[in-house]
């Protein structure tokens, strides 16, 4: 009786100790973005502040009015960098997946010369730092006039991503019975139908991630951009952030605004995509 | 409805070869069944009909075309996987008509087609549930109204039972029996299961490593095995077989006792001839707990290592020339181990096999 008492306690205090830990860990994850947003809405006095202001005392939108403002008020190209930066991430991450299903579901699926070694290849393009490709990759794209340019950066985005697309959606594919290709075919697909039928929807939850993974390497790259784009019509969002510092100033509410700006599209397009991610790979086709 | 040949099909994996040449003729409406132990073949050679894998050498006919190099959707068969192969992300309903809608079929006749089907295989309550919210036996099902639902001319069975539990497996095969009545069509069954087999099947063939061991009818291969193989893999328990030679006109067994040549080998074995002697534990019965014997037998003592009681009869365990035997027991006592019996070999029943060849004196 008394010994089940004591493990009643024991297993109530472990569930509190789990609770403050996972709050702990939560608030030092989310902070950062907080401060982020919160800083968007104060002015730079305030932000400034030591030590710190916690709670805000002035919250109002003057950042942003004064981000979608005149040039000479501190304006900045809010909607051209955002198209930009929508172009191109779209653009190459719809390339780094239709690379990547290919890629990957070929890995997945044949046998042929040299598959180890080209995977492992990929791979290792992986484990060069990006920022050390960037004076090859400025006098590559100097010389072939890709630089400033839209389809300069949409290509060394494709490049980055697509290792990792193949590398995700070959695993995924991996997990698709290849019974379920050979039913098809029976019930009388070709291979293409067997594919798009029966194969893709299956491992969509995969195509998805890697499709996420692939945009917001994309959205948030910086040290390339900063290094490829030169004017308003190819710069970023990461890039443009850098329009908030001046000589001896940084505009830090400025610079927020544009940040909270950027976390949206990424945010929305994580929410509309994570219920497939949830849902995942419902295998119910298949003995398990 | 139509008929399937093999001819001298052979299958090759690179220089690895692992199926060699058989030939078959299956008949139409036939329910055969391909059996054997694993890797002997059988499903490659289900697989070479349905066209999933390249036939290397030799012709397989579907009715009367040579389907040697036709895609799977041309050959107008249809086949029940081992893990069922169920489209995961459509319905029951949507995984039954699948075949029809991609032969684009008017959906009124889909809709006809799958309900009938779903009507033989009592599975209308589950039609807008998906694979996974569905129980072992009914995912089964739902494979085969699969694969009725096109009214193929052949249709192929892959292990179809293996993954059911044991009580499920008995009731599925009953249906599939059914199911073979009820829609009359060529069948190819492809299992391990000695039982499945000769259960099913209008005709056995035996396979093991790339050959056919012997085809007939379930009674043919259980009466009268072709060789020592066929002898042990059909038959629960498995066939007894004791080495000896012909010695004097009898059997001699090394090391155990001299047993008549059984009157149907008498003529066929030679002085000194090397010989495996079968016979399965049905016809090995303790004295007095045996089957009435009408033609001739003999008689030897063995002691008990062990008996499995199974209700009606027991099963013994003993040792005969240093090899184990498996023996019967009707309306059994209960027997003490170490316990020594004298037994009653009938050996009308009993078979005879060259020890070098292997194959039947018969």
């Amino acid at each position: 009786m008394n010994e089940n008492l004591q493990h009643r306690i024991r297993a109530r205090i472990l569930k509190l100790l789990h609770f403050v830990t996972l709050f702990i860990a939560m608030a030092i994850i989310c902070v950062p973005g907080l401060w982020v947003v919160l800083n968007s809405f104060r002015p730079t006095v305030e932000i400034m502040a030591k030590p710190p202001v916690w709670i805000p005392g002035d919250l109002n939108l003057d950042n942003y009015r004064a981000m979608f403002g005149a040039a000479g008020e501190g304006g900045v190209p809010v909607v051209q960098y955002f198209t930009n930066s929508l172009i191109i991430s779209v653009t190459s991450t719809l390339i780094a997946i239709l690379v990547g299903m290919a890629g990957g579901y070929a890995f997945a699926r044949y046998r042929f010369k040299g598959k180890a070694s080209i995977f492992i290849g990929l791979m290792l393009t992986r484990a060069v730092p990006g920022v050390s490709l960037s004076l090859p990759l400025f006098i590559v794209m100097a010389k072939t006039g890709l630089i400033d340019t839209h389809l300069g950066l949409i290509l060394v985005y494709v490049a980055l991503n697509v290792p990792f697309t193949i590398w995700l959606i070959d695993g995924f594919f991996r997990q698709v019975p290849v019974d379920l290709a050979e039913a098809a075919e029976i019930d009388g697909c070709t291979r293409w139908q067997a594919f798009w039928k029966v194969e893709f929807p299956v491992a969509r939850a995969g195509v998805a991630s890697a499709g996420i993974f692939a945009f917001l390497t994309s959205w948030n790259e910086y040290a390339l951009a900063s290094q490829l784009t030169r004017s308003t019509f190819s710069k970023t969002m990461p890039v443009g952030l850098r329009d908030f510092t001046s000589e001896f100033t940084i505009n830090w509410g400025g610079m927020c605004a544009l940040a909270v700006l950027m976390i949206i599209p990424a945010l929305i397009l994580t929410f509309l995509v994570q219920k497939h991610l949830i849902a995942g790979l419902t295998f119910g086709g298949v003995k398990g | 409805m139509a008929q399937v040949h093999l001819r001298d099909v052979v299958k090759k994996y690179g220089s690895l070869q692992v199926v060699h040449g058989i030939n078959l003729e299956i008949e139409d409406n036939e329910f055969v069944v391909l059996v054997g132990p694993s890797g002997c073949g059988k499903s490659t050679t289900l697989r070479m009909i349905a066209g999933l894998e390249a036939i290397s050498g030799g012709e397989v006919t579907i009715g009367d075309r040579v389907v040697n190099d036709l895609p799977p959707r041309h050959r107008n068969i249809s086949m029940v996987f081992q893990n069922y192969a169920l489209y995961p992300h459509m319905t029951v309903r949507e995984n039954l008509g699948f075949s029809l809608k991609i032969a684009k079929q008017p959906q009124a006749t889909i809709d006809k087609v799958v309900d009938e089907a779903a009507q033989i295989l009592s599975l209308s309550e589950y039609m807008d549930r998906k694979p996974g919210a569905l129980s072992g036996g009914q995912r089964q099902r739902v494979a085969m109204g699969r694969a009725i639902v096109r009214h193929p001319e052949v249709f192929l069975f892959d292990e179809p039972l293996s993954n059911l539990d044991a009580k499920l497996r008995t009731q599925m095969r009953t249906e599939i029996k059914k199911l073979h009545q009820k829609v009359k069509s060529t069948i190819v069954y492809v299992t391990h299961d000695q039982v499945e087999a000769m259960t099913l099947a209008d005709r056995i063939v035996i396979m093991r490593d790339g050959h056919i061991e012997q085809v007939g009818s379930p009674l043919e291969v259980f009466e009268t095995p072709a060789n020592t193989f066929v002898a042990t893999f059909i038959g629960s328990p498995p066939m007894n077989l004791l080495a000896g030679q012909i010695t004097g006109g009898q059997i001699a067994i090394d090391g155990g006792p001299k047993i008549t040549v059984p009157d149907q080998f008498a003529g066929k074995v030679a002085e000194g001839q090397k010989v495996e002697l079968g016979f399965r534990a049905d016809n090995l019965m303790p004295k007095g707990y045996a089957m009435p014997m009408e033609g001739g037998f003999t008689e030897f003592e063995m002691t008990v290592n062990l008996s499995e009681p199974l209700g009606t009869e027991t099963l013994l365990f003993s040792s005969l020339a240093g090899k184990e035997i498996q023996a019967k027991m009707l309306n059994p006592r209960p027997v003490a181990d170490g316990e020594r019996l004298p037994f009653q070999l009938d050996l009308t029943r009993c078979h005879l096999f060259d020890a070098d060849s292997q194959q039947s004196l018969r």
